[in-house]
């Protein structure tokens, strides 16, 4: 099963005609039926959704700390979207994406906090990012060659490789990388003064940006670049991508490494920019979360955006209504599950209307 | 398949209606696929649908199989008005239907799937099929190796196996869709000799096809469709009493409203020129799957058209893919121009004047998802003009697309429509201009007509001439043996895997008989 | 190693890998149907837990680990009815939904735990046992073989159960065909639909056996996540043994031994840490695809809805 299949890719969007209406029925009706059905779950819970939501919405989104936190939590689940719309868009589903992005996280944590001690603070970061780039990217070569050489489906191996990279970084930060000098089990800290710098005057990490002209790069090397078309190609057809003399499988490796990449990197921005360190038996496990959402936005990187940042802003809402309206925060994966289902029917009826109306 | 055990099956008297269709009209978004058709199909008779494609027959197939039912009008079974509304209610009204292309389960067994679609709880009735497969093989010579893996049978023999299903569900009604497209000439009069016996049986046969002197041969009755409206039919007193000739006449008039639908003669043979390609004791891997090619060895002059004859599955895609780089060779060369083409890509082959048009236009030809614009660039992505520095310009792209599509006379809405909402024909035209764009020098056509309209053939025919006018070079792989007698300068014919002959063509009657000849390895053929 | 290696480990090792591997069992076997009829069922962790949490509500309430079962049972069918409903009848893609009814379910879950349990943590009584007369009473092997609830064994003539029906009956062959070829299927009569949906709905009711069994028997008591990726590692069971129940019973066990290795070696005061062991089989696994990975077939209509009459 391919990605692109489930999505005529490109050419109805650049088609323009319909475009709002599709806008609306494919993308707005999910979300609005998601919110619903899932106020009705509130509700049978005997929280009032307004409230719920009203709260959400405030916390997140209209007071200024809420919305700086939103902004910094876009950070890695921008290059995660990255990585994902470069897999998705080339037909392959690389479903281990929290695997790459801990032990791109590891790798940062590892290597930061004693490089800073002899280099400079940019060299450092650089250097956090290219080796958790370079790690992601590893964790993905054994899917990358059996899917490539030996037609295995990734869809098994990169969730394997997600439970291996999850116990290894587990194993790395508790016996390798742990800090002598805590007793709780974590790896050394890079100092606040040297993470990535805040912007301005707030408390928004600059991995924010970062992570944009990720995703909005990987947008452009998509939809406008030879690579990215090949890429594209390999994705809806690979009989035809070999036909027109493409190399189907060193692109899908290619695929596979950037992919994995930017599942590092996400996790290096994490690191770099907020976290620090990682403690073990840490996984925020941001990558179940992002799939849905580039899905939404149909492997739009402007779209994946917007969600992105709607549903930081749902995170660190929920994160606080948990204290304070008494719903846990697993809230925000009732509402994801709902939006991906009427996302499906909302794909189905459009898909209907389309043959009906011929 | 509940009816296993039911041997005895009535079957109804000879001449009765067996099943039939009345006023029935059939639409697709867009199409009128079959317009207030009305037949009657009678028990005991091989009844012919002819016509071209598109012209409804599948249609009809699919309603009378359950696959689909009719908007208005009815069908009937037995005289009396029915509604198959699936598959199985179409089976179990007595109808079996053979499809075009193959319905068995490759992975399953053979008995598995004579079996396949009984309860799920019972267990399958190994002795009973046996029993009935032995009298099968005894009444109707049908080879049935009931343990064999069917994926690894021949066309011709799974498709025996379709029948002897039919037969062991005891079918009132048998439909054969298209089903001499995959048989050798002999392997055709075999299963036509098949259908008569079903026929003296008492069965009602619906035999599908678009070839004309096969209806005249195997057929009682002979019924035309055109554009989806019933043209007229052939009843048997009058086919008994008319000559082939005079026949096919008759069934021409019907299909295309004029008698003048005579074949365009034969390309005037000039003097070659150069040879442009080369090939030397080719050979590929072979596997499960795949066969390999042996010992290839081919000649194509400049202004030439060398035809490629054989049964389909016989290694013509594997030579053309050898020749355009997507399969390894093992041993042997190719030679382009006099120079050897050894490991060079596909795109490195391309770039050199070597194009290959391929047989599979939907799966391997064209991304259907993708604009009509993009699939018209899909083999030079990356090259200047319509990249610069690996971006793309979208206007340039538009603009060759445009030209294309006016030049090959495409038929869409516009280029930036997805090519998968054309028509096959369309989609044909679209990959021939992409073929033919640039310095074409050598170039290979795998079964170009293939599924095509009259319409259509007739253009593709004719751009094929005029490339071969231009002094390219032609190498033209066909199934279709009057294509091959129209277009080709000589003929080769394939057989697994090898070359078996050449035949220089002199466009003659005899030809046909010469190449069916060295199919069937009669090697006195060649000389 | 030799200080390992007492009975006390061996007995603690064995009886972890049953109480581990039962659960995996019953997913392998339940994905194995989905898998054969082509129906890539990603929404099995969703159904693992959402039987577990239904298991648990239905034994707690009505005091009967059996009525619990069936609790589980009906739990892990309701979510394979949505999945069913979306991705047999109407064909959506199973992937995205499959993602969608496991965060559901997860999310679901941890909502009803926090508002019913969070303040009480209410736990079962230890399960009954069946103790086998006479085999119980074999030193290490006894207690941990055949001491076990009669689950244990239900689950194990179950994998007998399937093998008999796969290899006697039409069931292994119509599977086979939905999964390979559903038009072939389809155009013999059979009903792809039907036998796609039953076969779902079966993977279900597995899975919330399986959920059920973890909560009632294993743990005893229902937290958020508790089936922690099981439902994955039955996907991963059933495609490495394909059509073969027992090679899913055979895979349980060892990733059950490998996941109760940690606890056993936690009696024998060993301090290898917890994670490393719990590599092992998933780094097998990369192993044996990396070696045979070619044979590794899958269904030819894996993951892709039928539609009558689709070109």
């Amino acid at each position: 099963m391919s990605v692109a299949e489930t999505l005529e890719t490109g050419a109805e969007a650049r088609a323009g005609t319909g475009r709002w209406r599709k806008l609306l029925v494919v993308t707005l009706g999910p979300i609005a039926a998601a919110l619903m059905t899932s106020g009705l779950i509130l509700l049978l819970f005997g929280i009032n959704p307004l409230t719920y939501y009203g709260f959400v919405l405030q916390r997140g989104l209209l007071s200024g700390l809420g919305l700086e936190q939103t902004l910094t939590r876009m950070a890695p689940l921008l290059f995660l979207a990255a990585g994902l719309i470069v897999a998705f868009r080339a037909g392959i589903w690389n479903l281990g994406v929290d695997g790459q992005f801990l032990l791109g996280a590891v790798a940062a944590a590892a290597l930061a906090p004693l490089m800073i001690l002899w280099a400079p603070g940019w060299l450092t970061l650089l250097a956090g990012f290219a080796l958790a780039g370079a790690v992601g990217a590893l964790w993905s070569v054994l899917p990358a060659l059996l899917r490539a050489y030996q037609g295995v489906n990734e869809i098994i191996t990169t969730l394997m490789m997600t439970f291996l990279g999850v116990s290894l970084a587990n194993v790395l930060v508790k016996l390798i990388f742990l800090d002598p000098g805590t007793t709780v089990p974590q790896t050394r800290t890079l100092p606040v003064a040297d993470r990535l710098p805040r912007l301005f005057d707030t408390s928004i990490s600059s991995g924010l940006i970062l992570g944009l002209i990720a995703v909005l790069a990987v947008h452009v090397m998509m939809t406008r670049t030879a690579f990215g078309l090949k890429l594209r190609t390999v994705g809806a057809n690979p009989h035809a991508a070999a036909h027109a003399g493409l190399s189907v499988p060193r692109l899908t490796m290619a695929v596979f490494a950037l992919s994995a990449g930017f599942a590092g990197l996400a996790g290096a921005v994490d690191i770099l920019g907020v976290q620090g360190n990682v403690r073990a038996d840490w996984n925020p496990a941001f990558g179940l979360m992002v799939i849905p959402l580039v899905f939404l936005a149909r492997f739009h990187g402007v779209g994946s955006i917007i969600l992105i940042f709607f549903y930081s802003a749902l995170l660190i809402g929920a994160e606080s209504a948990a204290r304070r309206v008494g719903v846990p925060q697993d809230f925000t994966l009732v509402l994801v599950a709902n939006l991906l289902i009427f996302l499906g029917l909302a794909e189905y009826l459009d898909h209907r209307r389309k043959r009906t109306e011929g | 398949m509940r009816d296993l055990a039911r041997s005895d099956h009535p079957l109804p008297a000879k001449g009765a209606d067996a099943v039939g269709l009345v006023n029935v009209t059939k639409r697709f978004p867009g199409v009128v696929a079959v317009d207030d058709v009305s037949l009657t199909v009678r028990a005991g008779e091989v009844h012919v649908l002819l016509g071209e494609n598109g012209a409804g027959k599948s249609t009809i197939v699919g309603m009378l199989a359950g696959l689909q039912e009719p908007d208005n009008g009815h069908l009937t079974v037995g005289g009396g008005r029915v509604r198959l509304t699936s598959p199985s209610g179409s089976l179990e009204a007595g109808i079996s239907t053979v499809f075009q292309h193959g319905m068995l389960v490759p992975t399953l067994t053979v008995f598995e799937n004579l079996v396949l679609g009984d309860t799920w709880w019972h267990r399958p009735p190994r002795a009973l099929v046996e029993r009935r497969i032995a009298e099968l093989q005894r009444d109707f010579g049908l080879d049935v190796p009931l343990d064999a893996l069917t994926g690894e049978l021949s066309l011709g023999q799974q498709q025996q196996i379709e029948i002897a299903r039919a037969l062991l569900r005891d079918s009132t009604v048998l439909i054969l869709d298209e089903a001499t497209s995959m048989l050798t000439p002999a392997g055709a009069d075999e299963l036509g000799a098949r259908m008569r016996l079903l026929a003296g049986r008492g069965l009602a046969v619906i035999f599908i096809t678009h070839k004309l002197s096969e209806a005249y041969r195997f057929g009682d009755r002979i019924s035309v469709l055109k554009q989806g409206q019933f043209a007229g039919e052939i009843p048997p007193e009058e086919l008994r009493g008319q000559t082939e000739v005079d026949a096919v006449e008759h069934m021409v008039r019907l299909m295309f409203g004029t008698g003048s639908a005579a074949p365009a003669s034969r390309r005037a043979t000039r003097a070659p020129g150069p040879v442009r390609l080369a090939v030397d004791a080719l050979r590929t891997e072979g596997g499960a799957e795949v066969l390999a090619l042996r010992d290839i060895s081919l000649e194509v002059r400049e202004g030439e058209v060398l035809g490629v004859a054989g049964i389909d599955g016989n290694g013509q895609k594997q030579l053309a893919e050898a020749l355009a780089g997507q399969r390894p060779i093992t041993q042997g060369s190719v030679l382009l121009d006099g120079t050897d083409l050894g490991r060079a890509s596909v795109a490195e082959r391309r770039r050199r004047g070597l194009r290959y048009l391929t047989d599979d236009r939907l799966s391997e030809g064209s991304v259907g998802a993708f604009p009509v614009s993009e699939n018209t660039v899909l083999k030079e992505i990356g090259a200047p003009p319509f990249w610069t520095a690996g971006f793309e310009r979208p206007g340039r792209i538009a603009a060759h697309a445009r030209d294309l599509i006016s030049t090959y006379a495409v038929r869409t809405p516009g280029e930036a429509t997805p090519i998968g909402h054309l028509s096959g024909g369309n989609i044909q035209k679209v990959l021939l201009g992409r073929e033919l764009t640039g310095d074409a020098r050598v170039v290979v056509f795998n079964k170009p007509t293939y599924g095509l309209d009259m319409q259509n053939i007739t253009a593709s025919r004719k751009r094929m001439r005029e490339i071969a006018e231009d002094g390219r070079a032609v190498l033209l792989i066909s199934t279709d043996l009057d294509e091959l007698i129209e277009l080709a300068d000589r003929i080769a014919v394939i057989v697994e895997g090898r070359i078996r002959g050449t035949l220089d063509n002199d466009g003659s009657g005899e030809m046909r008989l010469r190449i069916g000849r060295l199919m069937v390895g009669d090697l006195e053929a060649a000389s | 190693m030799e200080n390992l290696l007492t009975d006390a480990f061996l007995s603690s090792l064995l009886t972890g890998a049953i109480i581990a591997g039962i659960p995996l069992l019953l997913a392998g076997l339940g994905e194995q149907m989905s898998e054969k009829a082509g129906v890539l069922n990603i929404g099995i962790e969703g159904m693992m837990l959402f039987g577990a949490y239904l298991g648990f509500l239905v034994a707690f309430t009505f005091s009967s680990v059996w009525l619990g079962f069936l609790g589980g049972i009906a739990g892990g069918m309701m979510v394979a009815a949505l999945m069913a409903l979306f991705c047999v009848r109407l064909g959506l893609n199973q992937i995205v939904i499959g993602i969608g009814l496991t965060l559901g379910a997860e999310g679901l879950t941890a909502l009803l735990h926090h508002f019913q349990f969070s303040r009480t943590y209410p736990r079962l009584p230890a399960p009954v046992r069946a103790d086998l007369p006479l085999l119980t009473d074999i030193p290490i092997l006894g207690p941990s073989l055949f001491g076990r609830h009669p689950v244990v064994y239900i689950a194990l003539a179950l994998v007998v159960i399937m093998a008999l029906l796969y290899r006697r009956t039409n069931l292994g062959l119509t599977l086979r065909a939905a999964g390979e070829k559903p038009a072939a299927l389809d155009v013999a009569g059979g009903r792809v639909m039907m036998i796609r949906t039953a076969a779902v709905l079966f993977t279900g009711a597995m899975a919330g056996l399986g959920g059920a069994f973890m909560a009632n028997i294993a743990a005893g008591i229902f937290i958020p996540y508790m089936t922690g990726g099981a439902g994955f590692i039955g996907i991963v069971l059933a495609m490495l043994a394909r059509g073969r129940p027992f090679w899913v019973l055979t895979g349980a066990l060892i990733f059950g031994g490998a996941l109760s290795l940690t606890t056993a070696l936690q009696v024998a005061g060993s301090n290898i840490p917890t994670d490393v062991i719990q590599m092992l089989p998933f780094a097998a696994v990369m192993l044996v695809l990396v070696l045979y990975g070619r044979k590794a077939r899958l269904p030819a209509a894996l993951g892709l809805p039928y539609e009558r009459g689709a070109r």
